[in-house]
């Protein structure tokens, strides 16, 4: 039987969706317009009223927002309400510049809970489920956004946190977790340890699930898991500027389900601006249809994604994003060839050999771009003779050249060489000096 | 036949400056002593080959410190340590058909030679070597080597 938290709403005819985001995009214009001068000057330099947004179709005659945005108003320049209304905030360590601040009223922490509430349930976690939170808690919203969802669907939460690898097993045994929420990369690291502890996943826990995000990750490497693990592994979704971890699949795993009654989701052409049709693929822009602090318009979030729209095999009928390869910051640029770590990820996973963890790692040699993939070589596939070697080399070289159109340079290293995070894995490695 | 295979010990790693300081480091720590040993190298890797004396403590000491060693039957076979020792034993190999994977030798401090070698058929291999009288070094004996 299919569990639903919000049944009326999840399986709203498409149609009553679609005039509810219209009324609520309507009055959104309305009120960013009065409450933030950020907003009001940029419509107004875009000679946009908000009276010009009479449909939903009208959405693409808004300007976009985007992180610099933010990053220029730090640090609470786009708010649309006065400090004393904010119950929150949370930050962005700032690594790839200025720090961004997002802060949200009572009712975004309603809205984003209930968010999570939703897709918690749609992948049977609730009351009775025992869920590990190792994502980092504090200033990233990873933690705490979580940890709300699970304690709204009366599930018990482990506010576990990210690192310590062995009191996550610890607990996650003594506790008799049921799921684990935390980046991909770092469950697996926590599968290695278990397998150098001797004891199993599958065998020495009561895990059922995973919630997995944070981090682009493929659907060869969620079938990995799935296989070493005996878990189901489930793709969730979301970034701080939007509130955070927000959107999950549902038990059918056939894309993340986006609860239109509080987004409005497009796909644009990266380049043009154009708003994309449903199935074609490009970068995904949000608006936030509820939110009361920080509320967004058309923001350019950068992941490269596919709209699906039409009901799910759950029942529910809001919109589907296809699985998220890559935001477009995280694309390098090799040789003029434009790489996802995800694609490479993809490719690799799909050769048996190759372990889980990998690297990229971009130089530059007399002004000519290399690209090495570093790959770790297990006890598994090690024969003793070199040629056996090379000839795995050779595969994972011809495949991505197949697959991927580029010339990478695969290096075999010994396992555990390649860094292990707690948190969001760092997958590339630029050393160009542009 | 078991008794004339040997167990080498093999180890992948990367080419770059203190790995064989870490895995020598490892075997002293546990007492095992190397009775034969080889790099073979292939650009950004190598493999470490190596006869010990204890080979399946050797095994383990180097998997639990996170290295990637596989175990794989080789021969060991007395030469005469004098010139034409390796073509006597070449001959008999290479008139049989068999091929040679690797290989590796040294001195002995008795007038002989050990030749180390991996092949796809051990078991033929064995059984050609025999039949020309050529003596086959067990694990035991190179224990006392």
């Amino acid at each position: 039987m299919i569990e639903y938290w919000e049944p009326l709403i999840e399986r709203m005819p498409v149609d009553e969706l679609k005039a509810i985001q219209e009324e609520k995009l309507k009055s959104l214009v309305h009120y960013v317009y009065n409450h933030s001068p950020f907003y009001r000057k940029r419509f107004d330099e875009a000679g946009i009223s908000p009276n010009d947004i009479q449909s939903l179709d009208d959405v693409r005659k808004l300007p976009f927002t985007t992180k610099q945005d933010l990053r220029d108003t730090y640090p609470t320049g786009m708010f649309c309400v006065p400090q004393e209304q904010v119950v929150r905030y949370h930050a962005s360590s700032g690594t790839t510049g200025k720090p961004i601040v997002v802060g949200y009223t009572d009712n975004d922490i309603k809205e984003w809970t209930t968010s999570l509430a939703r897709g918690l349930t749609s992948i049977g976690v609730g009351r009775g489920d025992v869920v590990q939170v190792g994502y980092g808690y504090g200033l990233f919203t990873g933690g705490l956004g979580l940890h709300y969802g699970v304690e709204m669907v009366g599930a018990s939460a482990i506010p576990s946190s990210s690192g310590n690898t062995e009191r996550q097993i610890e607990l996650m045994q003594d506790l008799g977790s049921t799921a684990m929420a935390c980046t991909p990369s770092y469950f697996l690291y926590v599968n290695e340890v278990f397998k150098k502890m001797g004891i199993s996943i599958a065998d020495d826990t009561k895990l059922k699930c995973g919630i997995f995000g944070a981090e682009p990750w493929s659907e060869e490497m969620r079938r990995r898991i799935e296989e070493q693990t005996g878990i189901k592994a489930y793709d969730i979704f979301g970034t701080s500027e939007i509130s955070g971890p927000l959107f999950t699949e549902c038990a059918y795993q056939d894309g993340i389900h986006i609860w239109a009654d509080q987004f409005l989701i497009e796909v644009i052409d990266p380049e043009t601006g154009e708003q994309l049709a449903d199935g074609e693929r490009g970068e995904l822009v949000v608006t936030t249809l509820v939110k009361e602090a920080l509320p967004l318009i058309r923001y350019r979030i950068g992941d490269l994604t596919v709209i699906r729209s039409g009901p799910c095999k759950c029942g529910r009928t809001h919109p589907r994003i296809m699985r998220i390869l890559g935001r477009t910051d995280d694309m390098i640029i090799v040789r003029g060839i434009n790489v996802f770590p995800g694609q490479v990820e993809a490719v690799l996973m799909d050769i048996p050999e190759v372990a889980e963890h990998y690297q990229l790692v971009v130089d530059r040699e007399k002004e000519l771009d290399t690209l090495r993939v570093q790959v770790e070589v297990t006890e598994d596939v090690f024969s003793d003779k070199i040629s056996d070697l090379m000839v795995l080399e050779k595969k994972v070289t011809k495949a991505l050249q197949t697959v991927l159109n580029i010339s990478a340079r695969v290096e075999l290293v010994e396992p555990g060489t390649i860094p292990r995070s707690m948190g969001k894995a760092q997958r590339v490695i630029d050393k160009r000096k542009i | 036949m078991e008794n004339k295979l040997i167990k080498q010990i093999s180890i992948f790693a990367e080419n770059k400056a203190g790995r064989l300081e870490k895995i020598t480091e490892k075997l002293k720590s546990a007492n095992i002593n190397i009775r034969a040993f080889t790099i073979a190298e292939a650009g950004d890797f190598g493999v470490m080959r190596m006869v010990v004396d204890k080979p399946e403590q050797a095994h383990n000491v180097l998997h639990d410190a996170g290295f990637t060693v596989s175990e794989t039957d080789v021969l060991g076979i007395e030469m005469s340590d004098s010139p034409g020792g390796l073509h006597e034993i070449s001959t008999v190999l290479g008139s049989n058909d068999i091929n040679v994977d690797y290989a590796y030798a040294f001195a002995m401090a008795t007038q002989k030679a050990l030749l180390i070698i991996r092949v796809d058929n051990i078991n033929n291999a064995i059984e050609v070597l025999e039949n020309s009288d050529i003596r086959l070094i067990s694990m035991e004996e190179v224990k006392q080597i």
